[in-house]
């Protein structure tokens, strides 16, 4: 059955089956587990990243596409939920016709990309998708009739998945609300997403674009399009971004240009997928997991870090919380160094 | 010569500034083996990739059974039932035997029957079924690259010196597989440096100089005349 889910494609590795398994686990009972909004709000970010991680790995990691547009396609799903409640009003059938739409029209999108410059070269390539995530940012910031501009749009969804609504029940002493509705909703969606990337990738479908990346000649004389194959891969991943897209504007209740389309999170996915590992799925669960983790807990722990040596002398200030991002930079450097083939390419190797 | 399978017809081919082929003209007649040989340099993997699609032709035709393929993209061509053995294997190191196997399999799964004649021919390929292709030796990467091609029935194989740098023994096994393959009746376009191997299978011959063919004709008349060997090619190719 597990093998079923999995596609046949396991961690293949004794200490990634661990790791994943207890990321699973912990992703699985975060409410209960890690009580409190800020875990909760970790959780659901890992949740959701890990599927827009692998969404961008189906891409760069499997076909060898190198695009700077992810952000688009995740901020379009995000913003067709927000359009349709502002719209359609509060209710399920909103919730899903703006998922659905945000979803269709990342892919429209994506195959037009797709079907105009997947024919260049790779750097240009990148550098289109590069100009259209700008566009879109900008368009987004200027369009505030509809997009709300730099101040985004608050998301109506429905009353059972805001924390207002509350189930008479408890479970390990917390009382199930809609919060926690809400976050196994987007814990739920992001599983069925992420089996469905990795059958995606074992699929013959995905061998295709295995061989595609190794070498572009050599598949498009075994017999096949590779222009067609890259076009569909890019669609599939524009889809997958946009619904971890509306995910994520579900569970924040808010959609704005810094949450979805900033220029940062597309660095942010990039380094996950590179410090996970290229051309794994696995490495997204890994990269994100750690990305996310350092971003909300890396300033707790230096400060605890700092204060631990403050009596010694330049370590403390070297450990000042508003250093984390440079302590980010010298892990990822570290990560690259020592995992060229990512975290999951390394262990695998050693299994 | 019987009625040919593939017609080529003043066909030219440019590689960024360089003119490569200047015209070439050649027939390859169905269910027989053709040798190209020619010196270094004589055009003659450009003419193999120039049929595939790899490189397209500015002028001429490539007539398969009377389709002109000239121009068409390779998976087009692939899909019309030509297989090419690249000069440098063309393997997916990164995929498994198997993966490899599976994706040359265009027209649908992999028949067993076959892929039991080609283990029977190939036994490496059983043994390293599950390892990724990159982790074979030369002479495994060869049979595999050549497997790939056979593993479903073509109109057409293109064959770009399979024997180029791999042990004697390797060569054997590679000369048997290409003799069942010639005995099933497949039509075979061959580049070959090794004359002996190409002696033992060829039917005919065509010899290729500056990007021309210059000679044609039955390759038992070609390795029985050392003067037309030293005349077409610059050496008598029993010593080559």
């Amino acid at each position: 059955m597990v093998r079923f889910l999995l596609s046949g494609d396991g961690p293949r590795s004794l200490i990634l089956s661990v790791i994943v398994a207890l990321i699973f686990v912990a992703l699985a009972t975060a409410p209960f587990l890690f009580p409190g909004s800020r875990s909760l709000e970790v959780a659901a970010r890992i949740a959701i990243f890990i599927v827009l991680v692998a969404s961008y790995d189906l891409m760069l990691g499997y076909a060898g596409i190198v695009s700077f547009a992810h952000t688009v396609f995740f901020g379009l799903g995000a913003y067709g939920v927000a359009l349709a409640g502002a719209h359609l009003g509060r209710g399920w059938g909103a919730l899903a016709a703006g998922a659905l739409g945000g979803t269709a029209v990342a892919v429209a999108v994506a195959f037009v990309i797709a079907l105009f410059s997947l024919r260049v070269r790779a750097i240009f390539f990148a550098m289109i998708t590069m100009a259209v995530a700008s566009a879109v940012a900008v368009l987004v910031s200027q369009l505030s009739w509809l997009t709300g501009g730099e101040d985004g749009m608050n998301i109506t969804i429905p009353r059972e998945l805001t924390p207002a609504f509350r189930l008479d029940l408890e479970i390990f002493g917390t009382r199930v609300t809609g919060k926690i509705l809400n976050y196994y909703l987007v814990f739920l969606c992001c599983t069925v997403l992420f089996l469905l990337l990795l059958r995606v990738v074992n699929s013959p479908f995905g061998r295709v674009l295995q061989a595609i990346r190794e070498n572009a000649f050599r598949a498009e004389a075994v017999g096949y399009r590779v222009v067609i194959y890259r076009t569909v891969a890019t669609c599939l991943s524009a889809g997958v971004a946009a619904l971890a897209g509306s995910l994520f504007a579900i569970w924040l209740r808010y959609v704005g240009p810094d949450t979805t389309l900033a220029s940062e999170i597309m660095i942010d996915i990039l380094l996950m997928v590179v410090i996970g590992g290229m051309g794994t799925i696995w490495g997204a669960v890994v990269g994100a997991t750690i990305f996310v983790l350092a971003q909300n807990y890396l300033q707790t722990l230096m400060q605890g870090a700092a204060d631990a040596t403050a009596a010694l002398p330049l370590v403390p200030d070297l450990l000042n919380p508003d250093r984390w991002l440079l302590w980010l930079g010298v892990l990822f450097i570290l990560s690259v160094y020592f995992f060229p083939t990512g975290i999951v390419g390394r262990l695998r190797a050693r299994g | 010569m019987s009625d040919p399978l593939l017609s080529l017809r003043g066909v030219k081919t440019d590689i960024a500034q360089y003119h490569i082929l200047h015209g070439v003209d050649l027939d390859v007649p169905r269910g027989q083996v053709t040798m190209l040989l020619g010196r270094n340099g004589a055009g003659k993997t450009t003419t193999l990739r120039t049929i595939m699609g790899l490189w397209q032709p500015h002028t001429g035709d490539i007539l398969l059974d009377g389709d002109n393929i000239a121009r068409q993209p390779p998976a087009i061509i692939a899909r019309k039932g030509v297989a090419l053995v690249p000069e440098d294997m063309g393997i997916f190191a990164n995929l498994t035997v198997e993966e490899n196997m599976t994706l040359a399999a265009v027209s649908g799964p992999i028949d067993k029957t076959r892929l039991e004649w080609i283990f029977a021919v190939f036994p490496p390929l059983r043994t390293f079924w599950k390892n990724p292709a990159g982790n074979l030796s030369g002479g495994q990467k060869q049979m595999l690259s050549t497997a790939r091609a056979m593993i479903e029935e073509r109109r057409l194989y293109l064959i770009d010196e399979p024997s180029k740098g791999l042990a004697p023994a390797i060569v054997s096994t590679l000369a048997r597989a290409l003799r069942d393959l010639k005995q099933a009746g497949a039509t075979i376009l061959m580049v070959e440096q090794n004359f002996k191997l190409a002696k033992a299978l060829g039917d005919h011959a065509a010899v290729m100089d500056d990007g021309r063919i210059i000679w044609t004709g039955a390759m038992a008349e070609l390795a029985t005349d050392a003067g037309l060997q030293e005349r077409l090619m610059g050496l008598s190719m029993e010593h080559a």
